[in-house]
């Protein structure tokens, strides 16, 4: 069975990059990883159809964690969730999580062949209860 | 009713033309306790309903509601590019090719609860929401209605000025948000405003 996904929304294109270089030089390459930041006209924002093509990038049979920062980035991406192929709908899932330590910690989480709700768990750990 | 293809395209050119005329507004009040892309955002998701406003008007009612729903959540961006793109995509769902008044309430009713579950919202947080509820209230059998409801919405804006955000990015200003119309109760206001004008407002 492949790794869980990962995939990084942020409002800024190069804080998700950045995230994302993180996550390979910490991680290397065992998990698929894809990262999108700002709206369609290049400027701060998130964006429905490249979240989804985002996910499309990280998909993974086992399923895409998605780390988001703030509230649009969630909702957008919730939005992208229900506008994708029912028959995946299912295995992607929002981690409440801080976004780079989140994505590093999935990541890590992942590459060693976890299951997406224990890739899940593990990054949300990281939030105040 | 069966709204003819000359009203659905009056519908979403006015629409269309309202949003663009108050871009700047729209943008002026979310930069006091937003992000300041409202109007922008919802100008650029209008303009892409303005140029298809031929092929979506050709549609039956669902449909044309439906694509309207597709187009705001892929070109509007934003936080509110999600939340109207739900409105929409809801009435799609639940108001029929015909609607009467009252299947036209219901669908709005369902719409409003798509819009809470999206943003995990209530009413009084400061949000389009405190425009849409009141609406959803005022909304009776009256002669008069559609100015009847036109009029609520535009109150019904006025009054997020002295509330305090509580959902999205303005709750970060916690009571410096007192003070502000909320942006996207302003929007929602315009909107309804301009499409009550063509039933009898």
């Amino acid at each position: 069975m492949a790794n869980v996904g990962i995939v990084i929304v942020s409002h800024s294109e190069k804080v998700a990059e950045g995230a994302a270089d993180m996550v390979r030089q910490m991680v290397g390459d065992a998990v698929p990883l894809a990262f999108t930041g700002g709206n369609s006209e290049g400027g701060l924002g998130t964006d429905v159809g490249r979240i989804m093509e985002a996910i499309d990038r990280a998909w993974s049979d086992a399923g895409v964690a998605v780390l988001v920062d703030l509230g649009g980035a969630e909702t957008n991406t919730e939005m992208a969730i229900e506008m994708i192929d029912e028959t995946k709908q299912q295995r992607i899932v929002i981690c409440n999580a801080p976004i780079v330590e989140g994505a590093v910690i999935a990541a890590t989480e992942a590459s060693g062949g976890s299951p997406l709700d224990i890739v899940k768990q593990t990054a949300e750990e990281l939030s105040p209860q | 009713m069966v709204m003819d293809v000359a009203l659905k395209k009056a519908l979403i050119e006015d629409c269309a033309k309202v949003i663009t005329a108050h871009a700047d507004e729209l943008t002026s009040l979310d930069q006091a306790i937003g992000d300041g892309d409202h109007g922008v955002n919802m100008k650029r998701g209008f303009e892409s309903l303005l140029a298809d406003a031929d092929a979506l008007a050709a549609r039956p009612l669902p449909d044309m509601l439906k694509a309207i729903g597709t187009q705001l959540v892929m070109k509007v961006g934003g936080a509110s590019g999600p939340l109207y793109g739900t409105l929409f995509l809801s009435l799609a769902k639940e108001i029929g090719e015909a609607p009467n008044t009252e299947n036209a309430r219901a669908a709005f009713a369902s719409a409003i609860e798509a819009v809470k579950a999206r943003g995990k919202s209530e009413v009084g947080q400061k949000t389009m929401l405190d425009v849409l509820a009141p609406v959803l209230a005022a909304w009776d059998n009256r002669a008069g209605l559609a100015a009847h409801l036109s009029e609520t919405a535009r109150q019904a804006a006025d009054a997020t000025i002295p509330m305090k955000a509580i959902r999205g990015r303005a709750s970060f200003l916690g009571d410096r948000s007192i003070g502000h119309m909320d942006p996207g109760a302003r929007s929602s206001s315009l909107l309804i405003a301009t499409i009550a004008k063509h039933f009898g407002a």
